[in-house]
């Protein structure tokens, strides 16, 4: 099988050259340590400002209030811990809100702080996958220390309303992260008109390098070191610096908003049509809104099915995608996030999630929409729910 | 996860796929909510599994041990295959990750379910033979702590 089709970009994507190229000079004869004061480590320090203001520069945020990371989960786990401990300390503050859905960075984060004696609310989300403000808004009390809200799903792709978020949280005082890793590069963000206090970003979702991320703090938030030790990053990110990928991710950011609108608008077009060929075939549904939909993501499931089984024949069909089954995950139980929006179990197992990029051709998609049909068919012959199934199920009356 | 090459061999080329028409013995283990259903039909000529087949909604893992385990019972007696353990069928793909080792649990227990069946048909108790099978936790053989199989 020559052909490689690669719809997975919500996984990660292929570093792009220009980012390659820009990162080569740091690997090799730039080497100064950026704290040094000689000519090559003034050299490796100016290179991580100028990544620094790109940074800045796409978010609408000062340079000053980056702080570079190791990755999107070192970001949520370094907001959400760092300032309610903070203000749990200095204000007695011992409430978090987030949500259901939210990735596992942040899941995981709260229920450790939970395990420290933090109350955690998590909010539902609606069966097209949102968050609604007023939940949040009634969520907040007195000792609320931070709310977190992902920007945009990573398995079903909606956006948030993360301005009316924001704004909330302003007005009750209340300091607002959120999780941009699936948003960034794909929606236009600017953390000062969404009142944003802190933003969690990574360089692989936006070809740029692994093992590197940013996150956005809001000058005056009070928040806690994330690693004790040198001057770096203001003294509250210690550690050598990871240059190369630091350049990186500031090359990234700055190459996936050019021709932004002409790159975004070909993505929802390839998108709708991966939708809309895939509802085609019979019992399938589309999870997620499409409204307010990252213009990379696709997300169906499939009646009668396993997800594994769907990636696993794709794979040898030279499709690369994923899926919420809980097979791939080595959990139990199904995608949370599936689960979230009221999937039943047996329906969330079988669903397959399609992530495009820049990248991304017609020709790719013609050729996942001829082939997905065929594997969906060949598993559903070999399904012993789909041969028990009526008329009416087999016609996605269920889902 | 990674897979042996004779499990991507059975997945992508199951032997004994489908529903076999003039079975006499079908069982069914596990449930949607797991992720794993599978189906085993058998034919039984004087005490001989002449003809054997499987239907599978689940993982690769969980198509592949259904493919091996239909294999390593085909054309023996009845004796034999309730012999089959979830090991061999582990053994015979060459391995499972650690986390697939619930699905030959399952290709165990799919076969037995199917024998038990048989039995059932031929107006034999199958408890004292087979054992008992009623329990689908332990079918589905995954720690799931709080699980809520069989609800």
């Amino acid at each position: 099988m020559d052909r490689f089709v690669y719809l997975d970009n919500s996984a990660t994507t292929k570093i792009s050259d220009r980012v390659f190229q820009a990162m080569v000079p740091y690997l090799t004869e730039h080497y100064g340590n950026p704290s040094s004061i000689y000519a090559i480590g003034r050299e490796a320090a100016m290179a991580i400002e100028d990544a620094r203001k790109k940074v800045a520069a796409a978010l609408n945020a000062r340079p000053e209030e980056i702080y570079f990371t190791g990755c999107g989960s070192e970001s949520d786990n370094w907001a959400i811990k760092g300032v309610a401990r903070r203000l749990a300390r200095l204000q007695g503050k011992k409430h978090i809100i987030t949500t259901v859905f939210e990735h596992h960075a942040v899941l995981h984060t709260c229920q450790a702080l939970e395990r420290e004696g933090f109350e955690v609310t998590y909010l539902p989300v609606d069966k097209l996958g949102f968050v609604n403000p007023a939940d949040v808004e009634a969520a907040i009390r007195p000792d609320t220390a931070i709310v977190s809200v992902m920007y945009a799903n990573n398995e079903i792709g909606t956006i948030q309303p993360i301005a009316e978020i924001g704004a909330i949280c302003r007005a009750h005082k209340v300091y607002f992260h959120t999780d941009a890793v699936q948003a960034v590069g794909n929606v236009r963000i600017d953390v000062k008109e969404q009142n944003i206090d802190m933003l969690s970003l990574s360089a692989h979702k936006i070809h740029g390098p692994k093992g590197v991320g940013a996150l956005y703090i809001r000058r005056g938030v009070p928040i806690d070191n994330f690693m004790d030790g040198g001057a770096q990053e203001s003294g509250k990110r210690a550690g050598t610096e990871n240059l190369a990928s630091i350049v990186g991710l500031g090359e990234a950011i700055t190459e996936t908003y050019e021709n932004f609108e002409q790159k975004t608008a070909k993505m929802a077009a390839l998108r709708d049509k991966l939708i809309d060929g895939l509802l085609k075939i019979p019992c399938t549904r589309l999870n997620g809104g499409r409204e307010n939909r990252l213009c990379t993501n696709v997300n169906i499931s499939f009646g009668g099915i396993e997800g594994e089984g769907l990636l696993l024949l794709l794979d040898l069909n030279g499709i690369a995608a994923s899926s919420g089954s809980a097979c791939t995950s080595g959990s139990l139980d199904p995608s949370h996030v599936l689960l979230a929006i009221g999937l039943e179990h047996g329906i969330a197992h079988g669903s397959l999630r399609l992530s495009l990029s820049a990248e991304t051709t017609e020709e790719d998609v013609d050729y996942t929409l001829e082939t997905v049909p065929k594997v969906v068919e060949r598993l559903r012959a070999m399904s012993p729910v789909w041969q028990e199934w009526s008329d009416d199920e087999r016609a996605g009356k269920n889902l | 996860m990674l897979y042996s090459a004779k499990v991507m061999e059975h997945f992508a080329n199951p032997h004994n796929v489908g529903e076999l028409k003039d079975a006499n013995g079908v069982g069914e283990v596990g449930n949607q909510k797991c992720g794993d259903i599978m189906k085993m039909y058998i034919k039984v000529e004087d005490g001989i599994i002449t003809d054997v087949s499987f239907m599978t909604f689940g993982c690769g893992a969980a198509i592949a041990t259904s493919s091996m385990a239909t294999d390593l019972i085909k054309g023996k007696p009845l004796e034999d295959a309730l012999k089959l353990t979830n090991k061999a069928v582990v053994e015979a793909l060459d391995g499972l990750p650690a986390v697939k080792v619930h699905c030959s649990v399952l290709a165990e227990q799919a076969i037995k379910a199917a024998i038990a069946d048989y039995y059932r048909r031929q107006g034999v108790d199958p408890t004292p033979i087979v054992g008992n099978l009623d329990d689908e936790c332990a079918a589905c053989g995954h720690d799931h702590g709080s699980c809520s199989c069989g609800e």
